[in-house]
């Protein structure tokens, strides 16, 4: 949403709406929106709206009265129509992204810092950071050496597929394999905005509560990876990591979920052997 | 807070749809698994709406229940949340029929 950094470019996004109007003798009003989109992802809407008052000329006119107008549109379709632009576009040039997504602390950039690392030599890399404020994570991915652009969201609490849009547009496409996208470090409403990825991947470390996959289930219900990290700490915290399993399979039957330290490295081969494994399968 | 966002989304839809018309009334269809907060959205909306048509407009929220499928025994029933276990087998291997809604159905213009 151009609300954030308001660029004014909002109309290229725009060219698949269509508005009619029509007036005859008596009042029609025509409303339609139509929206087609073909390609990986595909989705159609249609909203039609059509109002009929039939009014006939009287002597004195008549108050005004209130019309209802049908809207039937989704709050998120303008967003989910910028994400599946982001996803053709992904498709197009042969990207595989992921949106990381978890709350503050849980270790997000110390696992992109290490996958970076260990996975550079194979795969051409490119990071969007998200934070409210600070490019501190930005730098530290810079140091990798791998292309980064670290976007502030303000007072904003989620990523949006308008801003991965304008993000992306600082990289050489052509030259990617792998995106990685850390949202902002919140549990809940990075759940709603589709940003055009292939998955999302929910990290959530044994320092936090065991039950957060119950306590915030519309995240994990969304994504189809769990990375429970800092599992070098299992022997210093009550973390029932069995419990904590179990709970997010409750909320998410299909969820695959990898043991990793991004610290010392312990699990992180299993991740590396998926992230190949599904860039390949593409 | 992704309330916001949401709200300033309803706004953009109704000034497009109500093509300059002053908005009365906005009535959103808001689901029971929507991950949104009505009473957070309400919060929004007064904000949202100023020095728009739809300022001083008044908003309805229908709350729409969630109902879930199992797909193991073919139970429809009223999941509370994503983690809610099917009453018949108690499983959760569950599809979602409605309540992830958040859409604008209808307002009224003058």
């Amino acid at each position: 949403m151009c609300t954030t950094c308001g660029c004014g470019t909002e109309k290229h996004h725009h060219h698949d709406d269509h508005d009619h109007h029509h007036d005859h003798g008596h009042d029609h009003d025509h409303v339609h929106e139509h929206e087609h989109e073909h390609g990986p992802g595909q989705v159609h809407t249609h909203s039609h709206n059509h109002e009929h008052g039939h009014g006939h000329p009287h002597a004195t006119p008549e108050p005004a009265a209130n019309k209802t107008v049908s809207v039937e549109t989704d709050i998120l379709a303008k967003n989910n129509r910028l994400a599946r632009e982001n996803r053709n576009l992904f498709f197009r040039k042969g990207i595989f992204v992921l949106n990381m997504v978890s709350s503050p602390g849980s270790g997000k950039t110390t696992i992109l810092e290490r996958t970076l690392r260990d996975l550079k030599g194979r795969l051409r890399f490119a990071v969007i950071e998200g934070d409210q404020q600070t490019d501190n994570d930005a730098v530290r991915i810079a140091a990798t050496g791998v292309p980064v652009k670290q976007v502030n969201t303000g007072a904003g609490c989620h990523l949006d597929a308008h801003m991965v849009g304008h993000a992306v547009e600082n990289f050489d496409l052509d030259a990617l394999d792998v995106l990685l996208i850390e949202n902002v470090g919140n549990l809940v409403c990075p759940a709603s905005f589709d940003l055009g990825e292939n998955h999302k991947v929910v990290v959530l470390s044994v320092t936090e509560g065991e039950d957060k996959p119950l306590k915030y289930p519309a995240m994990f219900h969304n994504a189809d990876v769990m990375l429970l990290n800092k599992v070098d700490l299992l022997p210093h915290v009550d973390f029932d990591a069995d419990k904590c399993k179990d709970m997010a399979r409750r909320v998410n039957p299909d969820i695959l979920i990898f043991d990793v330290s991004s610290k010392t490295g312990e699990g992180m081969e299993a991740w590396y052997q998926w992230l190949t494994s599904r860039i390949r399968e593409r | 807070m992704h309330e916001l966002s949401i709200t300033q989304g309803v706004v953009d839809i109704c000034r497009h749809a109500a093509e300059g018309r002053r908005v009365v009334s906005v009535t959103l269809l808001i689901g029971e698994l929507s991950g949104v907060v009505p009473e957070a959205v309400e919060f929004c909306f007064e904000a949202c709406t100023r020095e728009t048509p739809l300022e001083g407009a008044q908003l309805i929220i229908e709350q729409v229940p969630a109902r879930g499928l199992c797909k193991d025994c073919s139970a429809e029933f009223h999941p509370r949340a994503y983690y809610s276990a099917c009453p018949g087998c108690g499983g959760h291997n569950v599809t979602v029929l409605s309540g992830e809604e958040l859409r604008v159905k209808e307002m009224e213009v003058e």
